[in-house]
């Protein structure tokens, strides 16, 4: 059971390398903050994993609490920020549905 | 024994639905289709893995145990509940941004 703890913790870390990839070449900006919302959830995993393996799940299962807050409360604010850091384009959007009324 | 067989089936599971979810991302042509990937792929394997593990600990029921698997379960839930809002905070700062969906080559042609 030991061996498939880390069989499980090494392949959610190999499947962050392909993640990786997606930050660093993403098109746009939001493309890099959604890779790195889901390498967030993979690292909440990874970090009980880790607890399972040390035999401390108690203290590791505080710490992946924490990360999910923290990626939570991120990933929000970084939603937040490209709302309101637009003006033209939400006045242009504004502007476009005038004609219609 | 039976217990050790589920919770290998649920993390191999949950394995699985994490390379969907890397594969989507990595492969998916447009903005929405790889937020799409990445929102569900990883609420469920993070499920599946999570309960798959909470089983593996309850091996030992003590009670320091039943807590730590009541804060992982209490993390399943926490992230079943934020991660689509946070997908569906970022498609909505997309989608005022402009970026624009992607389209099939003959319907792009069709438009033309």
């Amino acid at each position: 059971m030991e061996n498939f703890f880390v069989f499980a913790g090494v392949a959610i870390l190999a499947l962050m390398i392909p993640i990786i990839y997606r930050i660093l070449v993403g098109p746009t900006a939001i493309d890099r903050i959604v890779a790195v919302n889901v390498i967030g959830t993979k690292t909440t995993v990874l970090l009980i994993v880790i607890g399972m393996l040390y035999e401390r799940v108690g203290m590791f299962v505080d710490f992946a609490l924490t990360y999910a807050l923290l990626n939570f409360v991120g990933s929000l604010a970084a939603a937040k920020f490209f709302d309101r850091v637009n003006p033209a384009k939400s006045f242009s959007t504004m502007k476009a549905e005038e004609p219609q009324e | 024994m039976i217990i050790n067989t589920i919770c290998i089936f649920l993390v191999s599971c949950g394995l699985i639905f994490f390379i969907g979810g890397a594969v989507g991302i990595i492969r998916f042509p447009d903005f929405y289709t790889r937020m799409h990937a990445a929102g569900k792929g990883d609420t469920c394997s993070m499920i599946l893995i999570l309960t798959g593990l909470s089983l593996y600990i309850l091996h030992e029921p003590t009670t320091a145990n039943f807590l730590v698997v009541g804060k992982i379960l209490f993390i399943a839930l926490f992230i079943m509940s934020t991660s689509p809002t946070s997908t569906h905070a970022l498609i909505k700062a997309g989608f005022e941004e402009g970026i624009k969906m992607w389209k099939r080559e003959d319907e792009k042609e069709g438009q033309e």
